[in-house]
């Protein structure tokens, strides 16, 4: 697959401390790429290299094959987890000013500018001063001047933090429409939600390390430890049921409604085969639901993390 | 690269221009300025005409025509009247006291029983004329006791000064080195302030992008490195042309104040040079004119042009220096609260600058000291400013100490930059805690 990014045993310390030991990872074209990992994992420290604002004690990293190198400021839009904007410049200025810096000509930043003003309803907040708008607000010109430049790469960190959800929904379907029209993504958070939203490829960092990465689908197969929910409508003794089940089966967790008849259960099979317990709950019960269950993103991380913190 | 420095400077001189603050600074300096000047200039007014009325009961034979009017006091002569009397009559007509003189057969008695009676502590500048007219009359007793006639103690009594020349010929002067090192002392000054005021402009604005969480944003644009050094020329344009605004407004205002007012402001400078002739008797008024005239020369002849060449390359050189220190604080910290501790340790050697200049350079420019020092980089902007105005080469600052100081400035604003980018790279993406020196110390090698 042809690769936007790619790093290559990437170190970077400060002093004694260690932020990233040798990172690895190959980041597709044209897809969205969720960077996970606990607060202080080194996600931050990784970003930083990419825009070049640091540089890595040893390592490398190709930007569309080439080794990094100061040109490639303008085909990366960054939006840093901690942002924001002068607070006495007028709206206006101060994105025509962040776009020039881009490398954009001045007459071409106002073009795209009022495009997306347009887009996104504020064209009305060009004379404002950033003191006079709400965080909200303010996070949505953030977010135009750092896709203003119609950058290869764009890098998110934590790109809902401070918009209500009406506002995150809006810069999502935004997200996604980069997507759409090539842009890859690099996108870093610890809201989960949004990775099982966006992302089609993750890599969790920890305590400095790339723990996990890969297509989410493929890890959350690989993740996937046949386990079924199981919900039977059972006619006569409830418990009885229950009981011989547990007898046959590897049953995690059960819950018995005998008033309703009904019978909840989480069983681990020993492996993919679900034959044998279909034909034993078909002899007494209606199943109602039998369903495998896929662990989350949350799961995923919560598990990696504490395996790893275990030695494991 | 070099157009994104450009943006930065426009954007940083443009803010700082347009802050309110600032306009209104540059608005109200001039006119508070000339403001002093005039209100300086109508208190001494005021200062010099108020004249003190002394009543004199004199009750003795001597000292009959001894108190005349002068610029301070004026004289009211009673007659006839107790003391008692007299008292009363000097508190009713609320003048400023009461000279009295006893009768006694001798010029030394009666003068050592006269008492002068004010309402509160008198004035020394009263006291000190009064014991003027007694001293003179006493001592022309004491020399016509002595068989020795005034005119005789006159022509000894002739004022004596040393003749001074430098080894090529010309007359020196007296005072010129002080009055030379205090026009480069003023120089020497204005740098320093403007130090440290832009300076800590350039520290507010690092301080203001950290807290507004801009710069991260920017620096995915730009090195900090160009953005350290876009603030500092930005702020300094800014800097230069708040200068220019009061020099000229400053002028403007004191040309029509002068015109409208008429203020005399003639006589505020005949009175600061008034202090030294005043000593001098009636006859030497000629010779003074002429030394006046000198003096004149002497500041005529100051190397002007040298002067301000030199003031724009220390100031430039030296505010390099500084606000580049000025920047890696303010990316230190996170409030300026939490500047004082390392404010201090600069405004140090500016301080020591401005102390020494006026102490050791007045004295003996050339000295050690004031060698040492206007070579010192931290200290040279201003300390060599003070020593400039004696010229470069023979008799001034020699030329090697000249070169060698601008040299040194250079080399110390290279090293200095380079480490101040090194605290001011990790300094701005640090947040939510006060470093300690051992810290900033720990930056340096990241």
């Amino acid at each position: 697959m042809d690769h936007i990014l790619v790093a290559e045993n990437v170190t970077k310390t400060y002093g004694d401390y260690t932020a990233l030991s040798n990172i690895s990872l190959q980041i597709p074209k044209n897809c969205i790429y969720g960077l996970l990992g606990p607060n202080g994992a080194g996600k931050t420290s990784f970003i930083r290299i990419i825009n070049q604002i640091t540089h890595q004690d040893s390592g490398e990293i190709l930007l569309n094959g080439e080794p990094l190198a100061p040109k490639h400021i303008a085909s990366i839009g960054y939006l840093p987890e901690e942002r924001g904007l002068y607070k006495s410049m007028k709206v206006g200025e101060q994105a025509l000013y962040l776009a020039q810096l881009k490398g954009l000509s001045k007459s071409e930043a106002k073009t795209r500018l009022t495009y997306w003003f347009d887009r996104l309803n504020i064209g009305d907040w060009w004379d404002k001063k950033i003191q006079e708008l709400s965080k909200g607000m303010a996070q949505k010109i953030q977010f135009i001047v750092t896709v203003l430049h119609e950058p290869k790469l764009l890098i998110f960190d934590e790109p809902f933090s401070g918009f209500d959800p009406i506002n995150a929904n809006i810069i999502k379907d935004e997200i996604l429409q980069l997507k759409e029209n090539g842009t890859s993504i690099i996108f870093s958070t610890h809201r989960m939600e949004s990775v099982e939203e966006l992302c089609e490829h993750i890599a969790l960092i920890h305590k400095s390390e790339k723990i996990l990465d890969g297509k989410l689908s493929d890890i959350k197969k690989a993740y996937k430890n046949n386990i079924f929910n199981v919900g039977l409508y059972v006619e006569k003794d409830v418990s009885a049921m229950m009981r011989s089940l547990k007898e046959k089966f590897n049953i995690l967790s059960s819950e018995v409604d005998s008033d309703e008849n009904q019978l909840n259960f989480k069983v681990q099979l020993p492996s993919h085969q679900t034959g044998d317990i279909l034909m034993e709950l078909s002899k007494g019960a209606n199943i109602n639901r039998f369903e495998e269950t896929i662990p989350s993103a949350n799961d995923i991380f919560i598990q990696t993390v504490n395996n790893k913190d275990n030695g494991q | 690269m070099a157009s994104k420095l450009g943006l930065i400077i426009k954007r940083e001189y443009l803010a700082k221009v347009r802050n309110r603050s600032f306009i209104v600074m540059t608005i109200l300096s001039p006119l508070l300025m000339v403001g002093m000047i005039v209100l300086i200039a109508y208190l001494a007014k005021v200062n010099d005409e108020e004249t003190r009325v002394v009543t004199v009961l004199n009750e003795s034979s001597f000292f009959q025509n001894d108190f005349n009017p002068s610029k301070n006091i004026s004289f009211v002569h009673l007659e006839d009247l107790s003391l008692e009397q007299a008292k009363d009559s000097t508190t009713a007509l609320e003048y400023y006291g009461l000279l009295h003189i006893p009768p006694a057969p001798t010029v030394e008695q009666v003068a050592n029983a006269a008492y002068l009676y004010t309402k509160d502590n008198p004035n020394t500048s009263v006291t000190q004329e009064l014991e003027d007219i007694f001293q003179s009359q006493l001592r022309q007793n004491r020399l016509q006791k002595l068989g020795v006639s005034f005119e005789q103690f006159s022509s000894v009594e002739k004022p004596f000064e040393i003749n001074l020349s430098t080894f090529d010929g010309e007359k020196s002067m007296k005072g010129i080195n002080e009055i030379k090192a205090f026009i480069g002392g003023g120089f020497g000054y204005a740098i320093m302030m403007f130090i440290i005021i832009y300076g800590g402009f350039v520290m507010r604005s690092v301080i203001e992008e950290k807290t507004s969480r801009i710069i991260e944003v920017i620096i995915s644009s730009v090195k900090p490195f160009q953005l350290m050094l876009g603030k500092i020329i930005g702020n300094s344009l800014a800097g230069i042309t708040q200068f220019s605004i009061w020099i000229i407004s400053a002028s403007l205002l004191m040309f029509i104040v002068v015109l409208i007012f008429g203020v005399d402001l003639a006589a505020l400078s005949a009175d600061t040079s008034g202090v030294t002739p005043g000593a001098m008797g009636v006859s030497q008024l000629g010779a003074m004119d002429s030394e006046m005239m000198m003096y004149a020369k002497e500041i005529y002849d100051i190397p002007w042009g040298l002067l301000i060449i030199s003031f724009f390359i220390y100031f430039v050189l030296g505010y390099l220096i500084y606000s580049s220190i000025y920047a890696a604080i303010g990316a230190a910290v996170d409030n300026e609260t939490d500047t004082q501790q390392f404010i201090f340790p600069i405004i140090l050697p500016l301080m020591l600058a401005i102390y020494v200049g006026f102490f050791s350079v007045f004295s003996n420019p050339h000295g050690p000291i004031a060698v040492g020092f206007s070579l010192f980089p931290l200290t040279s902007p201003i300390v060599m400013l003070m020593r400039l105005p004696g010229g470069i080469g023979e008799g001034g600052v020699p030329v090697w100490q000249f070169l060698l100081s601008i040299f040194l400035l250079i080399v110390t604003f290279l090293g200095i930059v380079s480490l101040a980018a090194k605290i001011y790279r990790t300094g701005i993406l640090m947040y939510g805690k006060k470093p300690t020196y051992k810290e900033l110390i720990k930056w340096l090698r990241y």
